[in-house]
């Protein structure tokens, strides 16, 4: 098993959600957050104060999934996620260990 | 299902006791104007009685007590609001609360002595001790009410309408200052302080620049003279403030710039972002300023007349212009027009045309409205960094600066020849004329540099006994962390 873990332009999310469902994936978790990579922030002027913004939203997709489909997860996530653009975001990719549905409490590739 | 039937039925009951106390009432206050018209409409006797005293315009009255009540919404919610979306949101419910519980500090004050001492008979800075607790505004045994002047002749207004419309005037002018020092002082420090500035500096300001006897206390020419010496000193000089340029903004705008000298920077001022937590806010407090200006503007007019349309429309046009002239300032200087830019153009133009309202025609508007917008988006960025001071929400670049630019052009476009209202020479005969406009030009300047000087010197005294007492600031661990919960015990914000 694998935990892909992927930071996109907010706007993207759709586009993305529905490229992994198309290949095969059933669950993802979305967080918001922020941070800095090669793009550059933006300056905001309020009054006669100037600041500098470097900490961009994004959002982080995370998703458990079977290692056999990795391959049509990355694939899936960077033609979805991708504008050409600097600030498209990175995919990170994890073993995982394991995994547990709680609620049956079946565990492994049965769990995802 | 039964039970909230019979609390349906309590309720009922209670609104029809309470409704049924309502009647004798209003029979009763409907009863007098009724009685005094059965006595005027008795057959002359033989002899000429005296004319009867005058009474209140209902139409003077019920402007009046609107106006009232609009400028009560311009401080609570719309400064509070409008100054509370420009802080971080770790202290938002610390402006709020500054205001709001200045602004009533300043009422109760207001009817315990701070009327009397600015609009009662004294000397030519302080009134009397008269009107002590309002005594003497209304008599419960006779059931009858003082009248207060207004500008016409043989129009008199409730006093205590004229009461409570100058208590919200007195009240937004101490709120206003919260601005300066905001994100950064302690609320103790706020109400010491605001006890001493408003009894030195705001009574003292108004009893100047507002009190005189009134236009029917000048029966003779042989009196001018004497009733002259009555009024307060800016006053005699003949500056005109229609609304409280001198009395409100530079009175504010001043004291402060001395708070944010005294109080000091904020931790990180400077080096950490310090942007406003919330526009959304900040827009709607500026609109409702500008909803509620009115009222300040045209209600200063005392009376439901020309003079108040005209303020009305000055109020209206002026701050329109304000508002293009900040965003296509901005836009031009600064590379984008914000609605930050739109917001302060508003209230830096709804400022400068405070003491012109109804005392300048439309082109003074026009021309009081673009200046405004200009003049001010210079102070907050150039003047701002010249004088060096950490005034948070600009409170000097707008109110002080606006005010005295709205001060001085009034002496300017007051003039006829300039399609100003011209100003009442001769309070006798009610002549109007103008003045030279150097002349009065002059004049507005001398009532501008006075009311500097002595808030100013009011400011440092009240800040600094503030500070012996309970020191200005707290800790710079509460501080980081933000008023609401250090000084407070809540957060504005759950999410």
């Amino acid at each position: 098993m694998k935990l892909v873990t992927a930071i996109i332009k907010p706007f993207k999310l759709d586009e993305v959600r529905e490229a992994l469902s198309a290949v095969g994936v059933t669950g993802i978790t979305v967080t918001e957050v922020k941070g800095f990579g090669r793009q550059k922030g933006h300056t905001e002027l309020y009054r006669g104060a100037e600041y500098v913004v470097d900490f961009l939203p994004k959002v982080k997709i995370e998703a458990a999934i079977k290692s056999e489909i990795l391959e049509q997860v990355i694939e899936a996530i960077e033609k979805a996620a991708n504008t050409g653009k600097i600030g498209d975001g990175k995919v990170f990719v994890f073993d995982l260990e394991q995994a547990i549905r709680i609620r049956t409490g079946e565990t492994g590739a049965d769990a995802l | 299902m039964k039970n909230l039937f019979r609390k349906f039925i309590a309720v009922l009951a209670m609104l029809g006791v309470v409704g049924l106390n309502a009647v004798p009432l209003a029979a009763f206050a409907q009863d007098k104007p009724g009685a005094e018209m059965k006595a005027e409409a008795k057959p002359a006797p033989a002899k000429e009685e005296a004319k009867p005293a005058p009474v209140p315009n209902k139409g003077d009255v019920a402007w009046m007590l609107t106006s009232t009540a609009l400028v009560l919404a311009m401080s609570v919610p719309a400064l509070a609001l409008f100054y509370g979306g420009l802080v971080r949101s770790k202290n938002m419910l610390s402006m709020l609360m500054q205001v709001f519980v200045t602004f009533s500090l300043v009422v109760v004050l207001w009817c315990i002595y701070g009327y009397s001492l600015a609009f009662t008979e004294g000397n030519a800075y302080f009134g009397g001790f008269d009107r002590l607790f309002l005594n003497g505004t209304f008599d419960a045994t006779k059931g009858e009410f003082a009248m207060a002047a207004t500008f016409s002749k043989n129009t008199p207004l409730y006093e205590l309408v004229f009461v409570a419309f100058q208590a919200t005037f007195a009240a937004i002018t101490c709120c206003l200052i919260l601005g300066a020092v905001a994100e950064r002082i302690k609320f103790s420090a706020v109400l010491i302080f605001m006890v001493l500035w408003f009894t030195f500096s705001y009574a003292p300001i108004a009893h100047m620049v507002w009190f005189w006897m009134g236009p029917d206390a000048y029966t003779d020419p042989k009196v001018v003279e004497a009733m002259n010496a009555k009024a307060g000193l800016i006053w005699q000089w003949g500056a005109l403030d229609f609304a409280g340029g001198t009395v409100v903004h530079i009175n504010a705008g001043v004291a402060g710039l001395v708070g944010a000298y005294l109080v000091g920077k904020r931790i990180g001022y400077g080096k950490e972002a310090m942007s406003p937590h919330s526009l959304t806010m900040t827009m709607l407090g500026a609109s409702l300023l500008w909803f509620g200006w009115f009222g300040f503007n045209a209600g200063s007019a005392l009376e439901a007349n020309g003079s108040a349309a005209l303020a009305f429309m000055n109020t209206f046009l002026a701050t329109a212009c304000a508002v293009l002239a900040w965003t296509f300032g901005e836009w031009l200087f600064k590379g984008k027009p914000s609605m930050l830019g739109a917001a302060s153009g508003a209230v830096a133009g709804l400022v400068a045309i405070t003491p012109a309202a109804g005392n300048v025609g439309i082109c003074g508007a026009f021309v009081i409205g673009i200046a405004a917008g200009l003049v001010c988006l210079w102070a907050v960025n150039q003047l701002k960094r010249w004088l060096g001071a950490d005034d948070a929400l600009d409170v000097f670049g707008i109110h002080a600066v606006g005010g005295t630019l709205g001060a001085l052009l009034t002496g300017v476009f007051n003039s006829q020849s300039l399609g100003g209202p011209g100003l009442v020479t001769d309070w006798v005969t009610g002549k109007v004329g103008s003045n030279p406009i150097w002349d009065q030009f002059l004049v507005q300047a001398q009532g501008v540099g006075m009311t500097i000087i002595w808030t100013g010197v009011v400011a440092i005294v009240a800040f600094k006994i503030a500070d012996l007492i309970v020191g200005l600031r707290p800790a710079e661990e509460e501080e980081r962390e933000g008023l609401d919960i250090a000084e407070h015990g809540e957060t504005a914000y759950h999410m």
